[in-house]
């Protein structure tokens, strides 16, 4: 059982986790403050039911889930219901991968980076509807394991594994579409690279 | 051509860190003979440093002063 006086020590360094994924949940820097000092609250106030030696910060991700479900997603407007377009697998290597690398011999993360700025990126996750956005957030900004994403959306794995999938890939089509409306990636003509075909998805597609 | 299928296939897994040693071992003999598939994980690997990297947010000083009160008082 957890002790309340060490909650502090051990929960203040996680903050600047959770309230990224504050912004992105509730999409509003007002919001986001209430919902991390609420999760902060609550977090101590049960405490006691945290068992050491477990990952603080999925469990408090729990607890900001919750929290943002059962009070900021009502005030904002219904859960998004929103379903996605079906995207191929590798969307954005198919479009932006090795060319500009190739011609300037920089590294892909150095041209990936200079295409997508901060406010690109995070409008582009912002953008994704509600399931696949917490998916996508939880595994690839926070690095949380299938398992934990589970638990903390309390959703079965093979359906953590299909919204990561398919919101992994209308990311990549956002971001594609923000390269070439600002001019940083040509639109080949039919849209359509012409690289060898891979068979689509993993099987853990919807 | 059957194993760049599978790597493809398997690339977010991988990535994930959710294969078995075996089939992590596998994916990887396969990179290191096939440079296809390996640019194609490098790119899905760096666009992944990129997306975490842009998603990150100051907490303002305002705020991390209001929780660290609100707690105290909850003592």
């Amino acid at each position: 059982m957890a002790d309340q006086a060490t909650f502090a020590e051990q929960a203040m360094p996680l903050m600047s986790s959770l309230y990224s994924g504050a912004l992105r949940m509730t999409r509003n820097p007002a919001d986001a403050d209430d919902l991390v000092q609420e999760t902060y609250l609550r977090a101590f106030r049960g405490f006691g039911g945290f068992q050491e030696g477990t990952n603080l910060k999925a469990w408090m991700y729990r607890i900001l889930t919750n929290t943002y479900i059962n009070s900021y997603r009502a005030k904002q407007r219904r859960p998004d219901e929103t379903d996605l377009d079906e995207v191929e697998d590798l969307y954005l290597y198919r479009r932006l991968g090795g060319l500009e690398a190739a011609r300037s011999g920089r590294s892909a993360e150095d041209e990936l980076m200079d295409t997508f700025s901060e406010a690109e990126v995070k409008a582009a996750v912002e953008a994704l509807p509600e399931n696949f956005r917490m998916a996508v957030m939880l595994a690839d900004v926070e690095g949380f394991a299938y398992k934990e994403i589970a638990e903390i959306l309390d959703i079965p794995i093979g359906t953590v594994m299909s919204r990561l999938h398919r919101g992994r890939k209308a990311l990549q089509k956002a971001l594609y579409e923000y390269a070439v409306t600002h001019g940083l990636a040509d639109r080949p003509p039919d849209d359509r690279s012409p690289s060898e075909p891979v068979s689509s998805a993993t099987g853990t597609d919807r | 051509m059957s194993d760049c299928n599978e790597t493809l296939q398997e690339l977010y897994l991988y990535l994930d860190g959710q294969l078995t040693d075996d089939d992590r071992a596998h994916i990887q003999q396969h990179l290191d003979d096939c440079s296809p598939c390996l640019e194609a994980y490098d790119f899905e690997a760096e666009l992944r440093i990129v997306i975490k990297s842009r998603c990150v947010d100051q907490v303002p000083e305002a705020l991390r002063a209001r929780i660290a009160q609100a707690l105290e008082r909850e003592q």
